[in-house]
């Protein structure tokens, strides 16, 4: 099964990088983007074909790995 | 004293801390190899400054599953002294060794300058030769410095007087404008509970002698080689 994991900075953690690019977009005349947000995508290719496996596996390494629970949080998506 | 530097695949300030200790300060000095799990019998760890493992994830995430954290942790929970210097400092973060993590510095640039740093706290292994706000001039050189703790744990930092240094202008006095990276409160190294682990963003290994423009950093390490072995160690080898 495929997981996608998508790991974003907690709303209440300044964003430096997405600051940056929200700044440009509006410059270049996008004002109606309000904010942005950059975050991390991860695609996971796990040996398994059961869903709740999956799903335990890719959160297990979205916990430990791929996120800093400190400043960030993530989602999963599995199909 | 016996220093243990601890070198990680990225690790790029480990030979300048083993000459500040061995060279400078007459130190006996060895490398501990991430692999290994034998501290080799150091008194004092340190995690010098680079780029661990490549920080290609987020930096330190990879390297506090090097086999040696496990013995780093446990020297660290005996009360042994370790400091982190710059992405060492990142690695105690990830680890959990130390509160809060890291982000990347607010204006997005790399910086590489000398600081001010005002000393906050010296009841630590490695600022026990300073005195409470002295202003000392330490290089930094991070894209990731900006420290965040969310604010109850930023005010149990605080209470615990685990800040050591902040980022200051000259005179020592907090101001924005010389925060170099965005880290919250100015924060440019801390403590843990304990007080036996410090991490540090400024690099002391690289103001250890006057030919490298300036001699601040001496301070830290003149703190650890001062610091009777007993406060030291605390029955780290026990």
């Amino acid at each position: 099964m495929r997981a996608r994991v998508f790991v974003t900075l907690k709303p209440s953690v300044f964003d430096p990088q997405g600051r940056t690019i929200v700044d440009a977009l509006q410059s270049l005349g996008y004002q109606n983007v309000a904010d942005v947000r950059q975050g991390k995508y991860f695609e996971l290719d796990l040996a398994t074909t059961e869903r709740a496996q999956a799903e335990r596996l890719a959160a297990d390494v979205a916990d430990k790995v791929l996120a800093n629970p400190v400043i960030e949080s993530y989602r999963v998506e599995v199909d | 004293m016996k220093f243990g530097i601890v070198v990680f695949p990225g690790s790029n300030c480990d030979e300048d801390a083993f000459h500040a200790a061995r060279d400078l300060f007459g130190q006996e000095a060895e490398y501990l190899w991430h692999k290994d799990a034998d501290l080799k019998g150091a008194d004092v760890l340190i995690l010098p400054g680079g780029f661990a493992h490549g920080d290609y994830l987020r930096t330190g995430a990879m390297a506090r599953f090097s086999p040696i954290m496990g013995a780093v942790r446990a020297f660290a929970e005996r009360g042994g002294p370790v400091l982190g210097i710059c992405n060492g400092f990142q690695i105690l973060l990830e680890s959990g060794l130390l509160p809060g993590a890291m982000l990347r510095n607010k204006g997005l640039k790399y910086r590489c300058e000398h600081v001010h740093l005002r000393v906050e706290q010296t009841d630590t292994p490695f600022t026990g030769a300073a005195t409470v706000g002295q202003v000392l001039s330490i290089p930094i050189g991070h894209g990731e410095g900006n420290y965040f703790a969310p604010p109850d744990m930023l005010e149990r930092i605080e209470a615990n007087r685990q800040v050591i240094l902040r980022y200051t202008d000259p005179a020592g006095r907090i101001d924005q404008a010389w925060n170099p990276n965005g880290s919250v409160n100015a924060i440019a190294a801390l403590c843990n509970e304990a007080r036996n682990v410090v991490g540090m963003m400024p690099h002391p290994e690289r103001a250890c002698e006057a030919l490298l423009g300036g001699e601040d950093g001496r301070m830290i390490f003149e703190s650890i080689v001062r610091s009777p072995k007993g406060f030291a160690l605390q029955g780290a080898h026990a």
